[in-house]
């Protein structure tokens, strides 16, 4: 049956903000599903929050909302939309869920809209657990053995049928806590009591163990004829116990018997009809015992997920697109294969190759996490690779991981053992050197209960074995079928060949047309997004137009830009300087462009350029110029700019003499900085002494580095082209946090309100001088900080793409990377039509999204140091709405009323108590501790005096954790682990209440909540913002 | 120790000897399915042949006995990107290259798998060799010039048995001509009951229909079924007094026998992933597939262009092409409609490779007992 045309206008559903477990994967999935519902005639409602998606770009749908993924306003977009169908299942569990509730609230009974690619009683099937088990023993498989019980008596009775060891897990605790795994029956009866007496409602489940079994996924879709192809087989190289997202797999399975393999295709075919999923991808998860042959069933994602996409770059197969052509009446015989264009999409494709991926943690970031690997996700990004056999792959995916602080490994060898028996993130380096040390394969296999082909495979790496010697790099294709048919779709990966005759044996064809690559971002993490693959698709694109073969070159596996569709050829390697060398070899580009990917292809501009590779774009001396201290000094000072004073120091002593010629208050930090801690803000000598002796002791060596902190100061980002000879300011963006709180994790807001025409004039100024003398080719990106009512302060410049590149160019209109682009291939800013209004009519807000709840350990204080994941937009006509929007598309639900929970440090308190008053006249209960409370009272407002943490009981933790605070305002009085004003961030954070810890923030947040409560927003698209603009400049 | 692959339009690729010495000459073919390296080398079906396998590690989870698909190796040689040799794996019993070597088959490993396939697959299969790396290439060129082609050849003479071989069982009776039939495909009906009798393939009609049977099976086997006239006399001896069924080889028997021509196919289907389309329900199965020639259709058609079972008459009466390879448009299936007979060129007892069309067992003794 071919499309569906009984329907027209279809609403699709987006992710959201990135967050851990839910990343760039369903950038791709959503774009991939926009461009073929476009590509198939029919009208596209998107509404995504998340401004830095491809997706979002406004000519990926008829109608973009970068509106909260929240019922009340997806129900305004399709109360005014009025589509006639909705396709949830690209758009993660955020999607999933909102289609649920849409479903439940009657929304879409009432608006008349089906549900497409999904079927409510199928998703509930799929992800209500007691369903699941139901529905899966229904289909004749096997879920782990598990058992509720609320008794020491009932324990007893179930252990016979659970076995041993089992899986105690206690209900309605945070973290897992009271939880654990009984190994022998004394075990049990000791955890199981445990937990009885740490859950709340005093009840405990207990699960048969599979702790150990090998993890296998399948990836299959299924189309209105019943039929069912699996795409691909990921197996998790850690054993069960480990959540899959932080799990290192391959694909294929790699140790199943072709018997085995078959059952667990078999059971996923059954588990995927008895759900439901008429249409479209799944993703089903199998405990595997080798041994035994036993097999359980332990989840069902039914919808395309981060598996999914892995699963999509790993075969070649599309997933997305073809479940958004499923979605719409074809049947999989109907869709073409889009990589051999011969052979239709109703096939399972097989690989010649062997893909590895990686996760990537950031547990540094976080002081306090402990690092261990369990069952929630933790992973903030990952890395994937392709070689022809394993260890290749393995390799080279560890080397895309671009880590930042290697792991170390404890001297002692019995110490190390032990440490493998965890799974951490640095679990595979450390059993690496156990081996080196000269650890048996069969001891590492039994400390970590990995299976022994990966640790054979493994162990050969790290004894630095080599088979392959005389073997040189070839580039082969990626064509979803083995090379059985021609592929005409060039996606490439290097693997390692002996050579033919005539050299390697190369696929690769490069045709007539000049060639420019485009270095990607690499794998997420913190500090580095998907903003910057934004940024890199957008290069792309502009390459492609130009006339040019777009190149590109990237590891990261949830990506847009490592779709076959973005570029002409896509290079899936590692991006360091040897692995992009050897794409440039091959190539042979007009340039490389270095400006778009963020940290990790400017680190190796001076490689390429050394090397003779010539860089499209601001010469790598520039970059390095704004980068060096002195002398980008010496060139404000030339400019007549200022900037904050700063100096370094080597000796204790040296920082507090240097620290007098900088002037207080000042922000310190150690050469490297490992996490937030070791950078701080002193207020004084004192200050600065004890912040020495905490961190370096008497003795400590390395640089200090101390820069003058503006307190109060603003801070201004500003996004720029420049040509060599003009500048174009694309926005001027003002934080809303205070100086002092990383611009990644700070809300912002465009236009900068509190700027006047003066010093708007003076920050264009500025930049453009600035962009002129560092001879910028491209993008600019530079923050300034403007102190007292008159004083302007360069923080920092980058010269290249920002992270807030996609915000700007959704906020006026004007695609700034695609525009950069065309300057970098030559094109003259004065040739091409831009207007960039400097006041736009509404106001656009950005705001952060943290994964605290993530790291239970960790203090939620935002700082100098980057935290945040990912970033939200909201946009309406005036501020408190736009940052009403921003914080509801966060996921902070300002409450409308109840109590707000306020305690400030010592100068917070006049600001916190003009605050507290406006909240009390909104109807508020105002609750606070001793001094904040007093500050308030001073002001005439009824105030609430409750306990700090330490002054007894009923104190303020006690008092969220009973769910009687609706918001919380906490500025920090230190980061003391065990602090009070850590334990009310954690409390907040683990009950879901907004916990706003800058006066600004709670300002803005207090205006918003009066806004939302005036009324609602209006929802409005992008289309209808800048839709002139936009037909004039494309 | 290094040894090379000559194919007998003189590319060489270079390798490691991993298994018993050379030199072995062969038709080179690849097959492109993921797992069930074990079971490809004991199919019958690849006598004659060297078996590229298109994954790049081979012998991940070693070999044991449930995965034989005969008693012996018939693959003449295996070449490999990467050859691994475990036994310590969970099911294993000994491991893959140590038991190439025991069975006397040359093995060679570190090849640029890919390019060859590619090279296959421009220029079809074709002769070639293993050779140890110190062998002059003049002498491999030789030997590979006296392997005779695959095209015209009868290789089913090879690996029948040389007696009949009775398979006791409760249910329907079936006679099959034994052309090189796999273990699984034993397995598949004597898990249905099924008492089988397996004829060497020089079996006369009337010693094949002796005593009645319920039907006649048609098994899977290597060669040129053109060279198999004698076979072919056989069927049509059948044809009509027992119903046929066949896999594989049987199905082009069987198709001959009702007057259809068979080709060599460029490179053939060999692999786990072809999708097969049953034109009478639309159905799609992802099938094992492991088939040099192909069946060419009444109107001397080599692919088929509409989704319509092909329907014409024969000398037993209406035929039709009843299943379809997504993949060319191939010939996968045949039904007589007057008489009783059914065969695929595909493989439903799977071994390896997906189970989706083990559901064809089930209807072919359903009809059997129905009957």
């Amino acid at each position: 049956m071919p499309r569906r045309d009984d329907i027209h206008k279809i609403l699709v559903l987006g992710s959201g903000p990135i967050v851990i477990g839910q990343a760039a994967e369903f950038d791709y999935s959503g774009a991939q599903a926009c461009k073929v519902l476009l590509e198939e005639g029919y009208e596209v409602v998107l509404v995504n929050s998340n401004p830095a998606t491809i997706m979002t770009d406004p000519e990926f749908a008829t109608s973009t909302y970068i509106e909260p993924l929240t019922p009340p306003s997806v129900a305004a977009v399709i109360e005014k939309e009025r589509p006639d169908a909705l396709l949830p299942t690209l758009g993660g569990g955020t999607a999933l869920n909102l289609a649920r509730a849409l479903s439940e609230d009657g929304t879409l009974d009432r608006f008349g809209v089906e549900l497409i690619g999904a079927d409510y009683d199928a998703i509930r099937r799929a992800e209500d657990r007691d369903l699941f088990r139901q529905t899966v023993e229904g289909a004749g498989l096997r879920v782990p053995r598990s058992a509720i019980v609320t008794s020491m008596a009932e324990a007893e009775r179930a252990l016979p049928e659970l076995g041993l060891p089992a899986i105690i897990r206690p209900g309605f605790t945070m973290g897992g806590q009271g939880g654990g795994v009984g190994r022998d029956e004394a075990e049990y009866r000791q955890i199981v009591a445990e937990g009885l007496a740490a859950s709340p409602i005093g009840q405990v489940l207990v699960e048969e163990s599979v702790i150990g079994w090998g993890e296998f996924e399948l990836e299959l879709m299924r189309d209105r004829n019943d039929n069912v192809v699996i795409v691909c087989s990921i197996e998790n190289v850690d054993p069960m116990g480990v959540h899959t997202g932080d799990s290192v797999t391959v694909a294929p399975q790699q140790t199943l018997t072709d018997h085995q393999y078959q059952e667990l295709r078999d059971q996923a075919i059954k588990v995927i009809r008895a759900v439901g999923v008429e249409t479209g991808g799944s993703n089903i998860q199998f405990a595997v015992n080798p041994a035994t042959d036993e097999i359980v069933v332990i989840e069902m994602n039914p919808r395309v997920s981060r598996s999914s996409a892995l699963a999509s770059k790993a075969t070649g197969f599309p997933i997305a697109k073809i479940a958004a052509r499923l979605a719409v009446g074809y049947a999989l015989e109907e869709i073409d294969n889009d990589i051999t264009r011969a052979t239709p999409a109703s096939f399972e494709p097989t690989i010649d190759y062997v893909v590895v991926k990686w996760p990537r943690f950031a547990f540094e970031k976080f002081p306090g996490a402990d690092g261990r690997l369990h069952t929630a996700m933790q992973s903030v990004g990952e890395a994937m690779a392709i070689g022809r056999t394993f260890k290749q792959a393995f390799a080279k995916a560890m080397r895309s991981r671009e880590l930042d602080v290697n792991p170390t490994a404890p001297d002692d060898l019995d110490e190390l053992l032990r440490r493998i028996e965890t799974p951490t993130g640095d679990r595979f380096e450390l059993l690496m050197e156990a081996i080196r040390r000269g650890a048996s394969d069969d001891e590492v296999c039994r400390r970590t209960m990995i299976d022994p082909w990966f640790i054979a495979e493994i162990g050969a790496l790290a004894r630095g074995e080599d088979p392959e010697a005389g073997f040189v790099r070839t580039y082969k294709a990626v064509d979803t079928c083995a090379a059985e048919f021609e592929a005409a779709t060039p996606y490439f990966y290097s693997g390692w060949e002996r050579p033919g005759p005539d050299g390697p044996r190369h696929e690769v064809r490069r045709g007539e047309r000049p060639s420019v690559v485009i270095l990607g971002a690499g794998p997420n993490r913190i500090g580095q997004g998907i903003e910057f693959d934004y940024c890199c698709v957008h290069a792309a694109m502009t390459v492609r137009e130009s006339g040019r073969d777009a190149v590109m070159v990237n590891c990261n596996p949830e990506t847009v830009s490592t779709d076959y569709d973005t570029s002409d050829r896509l290079y899936f390697e590692p991006l360091t300087l040897e692995d992009v060398l050897g794409v440039v070899g091959m190539e042979d580009p007009e340039g490389v462009i270095v400006q778009f990917g963020g940290q990790t292809p400017l680190r190796l501009a001076r490689g390429l350029v050394e090397a003779g590779v010539p860089l499209l774009g601001t010469p790598v001396d520039s970059i390095h110029l704004a980068e060096d201290r002195p002398s980008f000094q010496a060139l404000l000072s030339e400019l007549g700019l200022k900037s904050p004073a700063y100096a370094t120091a080597e000796s204790r002593d040296g920082a507090l003499d240097a620290a007098e010629s900088v002037g207080y208050p000042l922000l310190v930090r150690p050469s490297y900085v490992l996490g937030g801690r070791a950078m701080e803000i002193c207020y004084s000598r004192e200050g600065l002494g004890s912040y020495l002796e905490r961190t370096r002791g008497q003795n400590g060596t390395g640089t200090i580095y101390l820069d003058r902190f503006l307190e109060n100061a603003i801070e201004i980002d500003v996004d720029a082209l420049c040509d060599g000879s003009d500048v174009v300011i694309g926005g001027v963006m003002q934080h809303v946090e205070e100086a002092g709180v990383h611009s990644g994790d700070s809300a912002c807001v465009l236009p900068a309100m509190s700027l006047g025409p003066d010093m708007m004039a003076q920050v264009e100024e500025a930049t453009r001088a600035l962009a002129l003398r560092l001879g910028v080719i491209g993008l600019i990106n530079i923050q300034f900080a403007v102190h007292g009512d008159d004083e302007l302060y360069v923080i920092e410049a980058n010269p290249r793409a920002s992270r807030t590149v996609p915000f700007v160019s959704k906020a006026v209109g004007v695609p700034l990377a695609k525009v950069a682009c065309r300057v970098m291939l030559g094109e003259r800013l004065a040739e091409i039509d831009l207007d960039i209004p400097r006041y736009p009519r509404h106001v656009s807000v950005k705001e952060a999204v943290l994964p605290f709840d993530r790291f239970p350990g960790a203090d939620s204080l935002l700082g100098p140091e980057m935290k945040s994941t990912g970033e939200v937009m909201g946009i309406a006509g005036d501020y408190p709405a736009a940052f009403g929007k921003a914080q509801a598309a966060a996921g902070a639900r300002l409450p409308a009323g109840g109590a707000v929970f306020v305690s400030v440090t010592d100068t917070d308190k006049p600001a916190a108590a003009q605050l507290a008053a406006a909240f009390h006249d909104m109807g508020f209960e105002i609750l606070a501790t001793g001094g904040t409370a007093q500050a308030i009272k001073r002001m005439g407002v009824g105030v609430e005096r409750i306990n700090k943490l330490t002054e007894g009981s009923p104190n303020v933790v006690e008092r969220i954790e009973a769910g009687e605070v609706a918001l919380v305002i906490n500025t920090p009085t230190g980061s003391g682990a065990r602090a009070d004003g850590w334990e009310i961030r954690r409390a907040a954070i683990a009950h879901g209440i907004p916990c706003i810890t800058t006066m600004t923030g709670a300002t803005a947040a207090q205006r918003a909540i009066r806004a939302l409560r005036e009324g609602r927003p209006e929802v409005i698209s992008l289309q209808e913002l800048h839709g002139e603009r936009r037909a004039a400049t494309t | 120790m290094s040894a090379y692959l000559l194919l007998e339009d003189g590319l060489r690729f270079d390798g490691d000897a991993c298994a018993a010495g050379g030199p072995v000459t062969g038709e080179v073919v690849f097959n492109t399915a993921m797992a069930g390296y074990q079971e490809s080398v004991t199919d019958p079906s690849y006598r004659g042949q060297i078996i590229v396998f298109t994954y790049p590690l081979v012998g991940n989870y070693g070999v044991s006995g449930e995965a034989m698909e005969s008693d012996a190796v018939h693959a003449r040689g295996v070449v490999m990107r990467e050859g691994v040799d475990r036994e310590d794996a969970p099911k294993a019993e000994g491991g893959w290259l140590t038991w190439l070597d025991d069975c006397g088959i040359p093995a060679i490993s570190g090849v640029d798998t890919r390019a060859l396939v590619r090279h296959i697959r421009d220029r079809g299969a074709m002769r070639g060799g293993i050779f140890p790396g110190d062998m002059p290439e003049a002498e491999a060129r030789a030997l590979v010039e006296a392997e005779p082609p695959m095209h015209g050849r009868d290789l089913a003479r090879e690996v029948t048995p040389a007696e009949t071989v009775v398979l006791p069982g409760d249910g329907p009776r079936i006679a099959a001509i034994d052309t090189g039939i796999k273990h699984s495909i034993i397995r598949q009906l004597r898990e249905r009951g099924v008492h089988l009798e397996l004829h060497p393939c020089t079996v006369t009609p009337e010693e094949l229909l002796e005593g009645s049977p319920d039907a006649v099976f048609l098994a899977n086997g290597p060669g040129d079924p053109a060279a198999l006239g004698h076979i072919v006399e056989t069927v049509r001896g059948v044809v009509g007094e027992a119903p046929v069924f066949g896999i594989c080889l049987g199905h082009q028997l069987l198709c001959r026998a009702v007057g259809l021509e068979t080709y060599k196919l460029q490179f053939g289907h060999r692999g786990a992933n072809h999708p097969v389309k049953d034109l009478a329900t639309g159905k799609i199965d992802i099938t094992s597939q492991n088939h040099g020639f192909a069946v060419i259709g009444p109107g001397g058609e080599r692919t088929i262009e509409g989704d319509e079972p092909v329907r014409w008459d024969t000398d037993f009466g209406v035929a039709e092409l009843s299943h379809l390879n997504l993949y060319d448009r191939t010939v996968e299936g045949l039904v007589l409609r007057d008489v009783p007979g059914a065969t695929v060129q595909y493989h439903p007892e799977a071994g390896p490779g997906p189970h989706d069309a083990r559901y064809l067992f089930d209807r072919f003794i359903g009809l059997l007992e129905a009957a």
